[in-house]
Order: structure tokens, then C-alpha cells, then sequence
């Protein structure tokens, strides 16, 4: 099992003829991925390197069958492009773009709550890896294999970085999942962790937060209350200076809002072990899961 | 991206919510002159994003040319917590009845606007939050809908305003609404805001945020950044298109992917360092990018020694150490570097990086090891 996608994963991806949007396309494909369809506006009827490319995710999804859409277009386009997705009836739709407004954000992630049967995972995410099933997005396959470990994070290095930790002493992942780096990312931890939760392979959750907002917070208080797993934390930024963006645009310290100490604290006061470091990580997953 | 308050009055003045007229000035004489325009008595506010600014002795009363004079030699260049003032605003002094607050949040936990308004103005509202929080009025609104008219009057009903004043208070925060949203803000807030004796109110103070990643849609607004009131190496950073942080150590960081880069800076602090920046050189192995990114680190005269800490997935080992290589031929470092390559062909950069024997550059696999090392160089013990 995995969580998000799988090998019934049908992916649509907008923005296929880009560089990037076919570079990363053409490698989700050669992972296994069922990638049925491109959208881009004006290039219906092309292809890419096989892949059909449709003039609009409604006429991808008619003819392909669609479920799963990739958003890989510049900022400006991406919430057009996610709405465009749901209308056409895309279960999940994960977007990889960068820098989307925060207010364009706002919207999309009122209109899409509104609808039950629509899950978004990102903006300013790496994607989702389900190892030996399916990869959708940016997330280096090679490092990671099929197992019981199902981690999810609000950056993309780091992600590897703990992901190689643990591949190197021998545990893979039953899924990876980016929920990104934004201030209102359409996922939040406790949506994947109660997929996680209810994921029979997934023995142990890791979780990667960082400073900024109160999702970690959020994420103890529902573990505590909900989680039956054990879940291992990591927080980034607790030499981050108050007011200063950090890379990320939610990664910020507003006043005494949101910083990693406090976060870290809300976890452990839910009996959630923190790792201070990556490799710290990797051996508190170690030490529970007796490996 | 952080306004000034003239700045924020201005787009205050655009959206049609009412501020007391001004003028900008950057020196005496055109302080002087904006004073002469708008008559006296006005008030000469410096213009820095930090607030205390009236206990700082940073807004003064003009009630002749003399005194404008006077308060804008003092203004002008005065330091105000680090801050230097580099411009005044000069504005006709308001008559006050009284004092209001009113803002705007963009509330990433709740995904909605949040709009706050009290009565109890001009002070610290998080003292206020404190002390009693039944004096301030909240709601959230829902972002596809809009501000309606009747929230205007919820806030002022909640905020038990004079009947007179529901109806100017309710437009005044209806305005500032339509604000937020057409300027794309995360932040706007007026404190104090006033009513006039004759009944009216108006923006005494603005404080205002933008969306840096909506400033493509708002060109006016972009042009507002003022590059002489930031860090140098910030500025420097800002011009090459690389996402940095000034701090105050002396350890300079890079890493790829902003998660990676903060969790760096944690455990160069955990073994004793002090990060002297953060860098996220993002995807960028090209040699452009890292001679970019090097010069821009060292530009800052207190880094005594550098770690470069790559994590390869798409970003691959090998191309990183031969763009480092390329950037040591343009510049020649003399300060230690450390150098950790993992990940996507890491062996292989492990060895191109041995092999071309740059000076006083060391190398590590973990990033505990490169994290170690790099505090040891920094304190002057040989590697």
C-alpha cells in the first residue's frame, strides 16, 4: 500500500511542454508512472515523446481518463491551471510551481475545500513517491525503495536528505509526500498523517516541519489525540531571526509565532521524539523500529 | 516586502481610504519646502520600518519653519534601533478625538483574512490583547466572498463605537479590505486610526506587507523597494536572483533547498558556530551561480570560513564541484571552506574536488562531520 498515488495513478500533466514540465514528465513516466496526458493551451493534438497533449484538462480527462494532475506551470498560470483540474473532475492534483500569490492561494484552497472529493498536495512542493509504484513531481527516485516508513515534509531537500538516512540503514517508504513550503499549502500534515495512519504498510511516520505558521502544532495535538503510530518529528530554523523569510515564503517567524522551538515542544509534549538533527532522525526511526 | 508608512498612506490614497495630506523629503530643505506647502502646525515623522518611533524622538510638531527646520536636522540620519532614517514625511498635524485600531492578517491558520478592530488605538495592541481582549472585535472573512457591509458593522457594533461612527467605521474597514485585496497585502494595519472632531476618521499610521511573489502584478508597488535602507550583501543577493539572509555569526552558509540550508544553520549552531548567513543556492550547480553566491558570502567581511552543504537529487555532486572549481578560478577565497557533497553522484565529486587540490578547502560526507569541521576552522584550529 502507499498513500496519494499508486500504480492506478492516471497523471495529467499541465505545463508538459515546458522544459521543465517535460523533463520531470518524461522521468515520472520512466519511473512507471501512468503519464496519460499533457495540457497545454493551444498545443491539443501534439504529443510529448508519446504522451498526448490536450488543449484543456477537460478534454484530457474525457479522452484519457485522467485522475491524477501534476500543475507545472510559472506562478502566474498555477491557480487557473489547479481550478481548471478540479473542475474537469481530478481527484488529486499536486503542484510542483513556485512563488504563487498568496492571495491566489487563499482562493484555491477555498473553493477546493468545498469540494469532499478533491485533495490538493502543495504549491511549492517536490511531489509525491510511492517507491515501486508510482512517482509524480520532482522527488529523486533512486534514493528510496518500497517500505514502512511514510514521511512527510514541508521542504524537498531535507526530505531527501532524512530519506537517504534512513535508506542507508536499510528502511524504505511506503510514500514521500512534499506538502511544500507555502503559507497555505492545500495538504497539511494531518490530512497526509491520517492517510498514514490508515495506510496498512506504514509502520512509522516522520514528519519534517520548519518555522512559520501552526502546523506542526496543529499536527501534535492530532497525533495526540488520533495516531496510533509512532511518529518521529524534525523541525528546521531554530537560528532562523524572527521577521526574516527564510527560502521558503511560509517559512517566517512572525513576533513569537511559529518558531521552531515551540514547535518542537508541541510535538514532544505529544510524546512525538524529535530528532536535533537529520541523522538523529534516521536513528530514532532506527531505534523504534528495531532495526 | 515591508512599506514605509508614507508609502503605505499613499496606497492607502489610491484605494480611497482617507490620510492626513504630505509630502516625502529626503533632505532638509525639501522637508522644509513639503512644510511651507502644507502649512503649519505639521508633524515631521521619520520614515523606518521599526516601530517606537515617537519615544525615539523620531515625530515632532512644527508649528513655524524654524521648528521644521530644527526637527528635520535632527530626524534626518538619526539612528532609531539600527535603523538610519533616510527620509521624513512631513503631514499636516491632525486635531484627534480619539483613537482606534484597525488590521488586517492574513491568518495562514485559519486560511482566511482575519479583520481586527478596537477602540482602545494608538498603543500597543498586543498589550491591549493581553490586558483585555474583549476590547478588540474580530472576524474572519470568507476570501470569495468578500467584505460585506454588515461585517463593517459587526466590528463597530462589537467594538461598541458611538452610533454616529458605525457607519464611517464600518466603510473605513470595508476600504481597508478592498486594499488588502487588490494590493495583494499580508498586512495592514492603522494605528492609531482617528476620529476627527468633526466626526470624520482617517489613517494617522500605516503599516502595510506585500506578497513579494504578487509584486509582478503590482509594478507601482514593486518599484517601492528602496535598496538604500537594506543590508549590502542582502541588496547584493537581492540583484544576482539568490534567496539570502543576513545573521550575525561568522560562519557563511550555502546549501541547496531552503529546508536543507535551515537545518544547516541548526547544527552549525549545535556544535558551537554562529551562521553569518543563510543561502539557498536552490538547483543552481552551475559555476555562474556558486562564483555568485561565493562573492556575495564573502562581501561580508566578519566570515571567517564557509561551508557548502549539497545534498544532490536533481542538483548532481559533480557538476556542483566543477562549478566550485570554475568559481576559485574567478576568485581566490582566502578564508577555509568546507565542502560536503551527498547524494546524486557524490563519489564522483568527492574525487574531482580532491583531485584539483584547491587550497584550504576540506571535504565531508555527513553534514555533522562538514558541520564540526567548518566551526573548528572558523575558531582558527587547523583542520
Amino acid at each position: 500500500m502507499s498513500v496519494i498515488i499508486d500504480k492506478d495513478t492516471k497523471l495529467c500533466v499541465s505545463g508538459i511542454t515546458g522544459r521543465e514540465g517535460t523533463f520531470h514528465a518524461l522521468n515520472n513516466k520512466r519511473y512507471g508512472t501512468q503519464v496519460v496526458a499533457g495540457v497545454t493551451p493551444g498545443k491539443g493534438g501534439q504529443d510529448v515523446e508519446g504522451v498526448p497533449v490536450f488543449n484543456t484538462f477537460h478534454d484530457a480527462v474525457g479522452a484519457t481518463g485522467a485522475n491524477t494532475a501534476m500543475v507545472f506551470v510559472p506562478p502566474r498560470f498555477a491557480a487557473d491551471s489547479i481550478l481548471e483540474a478540479e473542475d474537469a473532475g481530478i481527484a488529486t492534483i499536486i503542484c510542483i510551481t513556485e512563488g504563487i500569490p498568496a492571495h491566489d492561494e487563499l482562493r484555491v484552497y477555498t473553493q477546493l475545500k468545498r469540494n469532499p472529493d478533491v485533495r490538493l498536495i502543495g504549491p511549492n512542493c517536490p511531489g509525491v513517491l510511492s517507491p515501486g509504484k508510482a512517482n509524480v513531481g520532482i522527488i529523486p527516485a533512486s534514493f528510496f525503495k518500497e517500505g514502512n516508513v511514510g514521511v512527510v515534509s514541508r521542504s524537498g531537500t531535507l526530505t531527501y536528505q532524512i530519506g537517504n538516512e534512513l535508506a542507508q540503514r536499510g528502511f524504505g517508504n511506503s510514500s514521500i509526500v512534499g506538502i511544500g513550503g507555502d503559507p497555505v499549502p492545500g495538504s497539511s500534515f494531518i490530512d497526509v498523517i491520517a492517510l498514514f495512519e490508515a495506510d496498512p504498510e506504514t509502520e512509522l511516520i516522520v514528519m519534517s516541519g520548519e518555522i512559520g505558521g501552526d502546523a506542526e502544532e496543529r499536527a501534535a495535538e492530532y497525533i495526540g489525540e488520533h495516531v496510533t503510530k509512532p511518529v518521529v518529528g524534525y523541525i528546521a530554523g531554530f537560528t532562523a531571526p524572527p521577521g526574516k523569510t527564510m527560502g521558503h515564503a511560509g517559512a517566517i517567524v512572525s513576533g513569537s509565532q511559529g518558531t521552531a522551538a515551540a514547535k518542537a515542544e508541541a510535538l514532544e509534549a505529544q510524546g512525538v521524539r524529535v530528532g536535533r538533527t537529520p541523522t538523529q532522525v534516521a536513528e530514532i526511526a532506527v531505534e523504534i523500529l528495531g532495526g | 516586502m515591508d512599506l514605509l508608512e508614507y508609502q503605505g498612506k499613499q496606497l492607502f490614497a489610491r484605494q480611497g481610504i482617507p490620510v492626513p495630506a504630505g509630502k516625502p523629503a529626503r533632505t532638509v530643505e525639501e522637508a522644509v519646502a513639503a512644510a511651507d506647502e502644507i502649512g503649519y502646525p505639521c508633524v515631521v515623522k521619520a520614515q523606518v520600518k521599526i516601530g517606537g518611533r515617537g519615544k525615539a524622538g523620531g515625530i515632532k510638531v512644527a508649528n513655524d519653519r524654524a521648528e521644521a527646520r530644527e526637527h528635520a536636522e535632527a530626524i534626518l540620519g538619526m539612528d532609531i534601533k539600527g535603523f538610519t532614517v533616510h527620509e521624513v514625511w512631513v503631514e499636516g498635524a491632525s486635531e484627534i478625538a480619539a483613537e482606534y485600531y484597525a488590521s488586517i492578517i492574513f491568518d495562514r491558520s485559519a486560511k482566511q483574512p482575519l479583520v481586527m478592530f478596537s477602540t482602545k488605538g494608538g498603543m500597543d495592541i498586543e498589550a491591549v490583547a493581553e490586558e483585555d481582549p474583549d476590547a478588540i472585535a474580530t472576524l474572519h472573512v470568507d476570501p470569495l466572498i468578500g467584505f460585506q457591509d454588515f461585517h463593517g458593522r459587526r466590528l463597530a457594533f462589537e467594538g461598541r463605537v458611538d452610533a454616529d461612527l458605525v457607519r464611517p467605521v464600518g466603510a473605513f474597514l470595508k476600504a481597508l479590505y478592498d486594499t488588502f485585496v487588490a494590493e495583494e497585502a499580508m498586512l495592514v494595519e492603522v494605528n492609531p486610526l482617528i476620529v476627527t472632531p468633526e466626526r470624520t476618521v482617517a489613517a494617522l499610521d500605516a503599516k502595510v506587507t506585500l506578497d513579494d511573489n504578487a509584486l509582478f502584478r503590482h509594478k507601482e508597488n514593486a518599484e517601492l523597494r528602496d535598496p538604500s535602507a537594506e543590508d549590502p550583501q542582502e541588496q547584493m543577493a537581492h540583484e544576482r536572483g539568490l534567496t539570502y539572509v543576513k545573521l550575525d555569526g561568522d560562519i557563511g552558509i550555502l546549501g541547496n533547498g531552503a529546508g536543507l540550508v535551515m537545518s544547516t544553520l541548526d547544527v552549525v549552531a549545535q556544535y558551537g558556530g554562529a551562521p553569518a548567513n543563510f543561502l539557498d543556492a536552490g538547483g543552481g550547480s552551475k559555476a555562474e551561480a556558486i562564483t555568485s553566491a561565493v562573492e556575495v558570502i564573502l562581501s561580508d567581511d566578519k566570515v571567517k570560513a564557509v561551508l557548502f552543504n549539497i545534498f544532490g537529487g536533481i542538483t548532481r555532486c559533480d557538476e556542483v564541484a566543477n562549478g566550485l572549481i570554475a568559481a576559485f578560478e574567478q576568485i581566490s577565497p582566502t578564508v577555509p571552506f568546507v565542502v560536503r557533497l551527498d547524494g546524486t553522484n557524490d563519489v564522483e565529486g568527492r574525487r574531482i574536488l580532491a583531485e584539483a587540490q584547491l587550497p584550504n578547502v576540506h571535504t565531508a560526507t555527513t553534514m555533522n562531520e562538514a558541520a564540526e569541521k567548518v566551526v573548528a576552522l572558523a575558531k582558527g584550529v587547523p583542520a
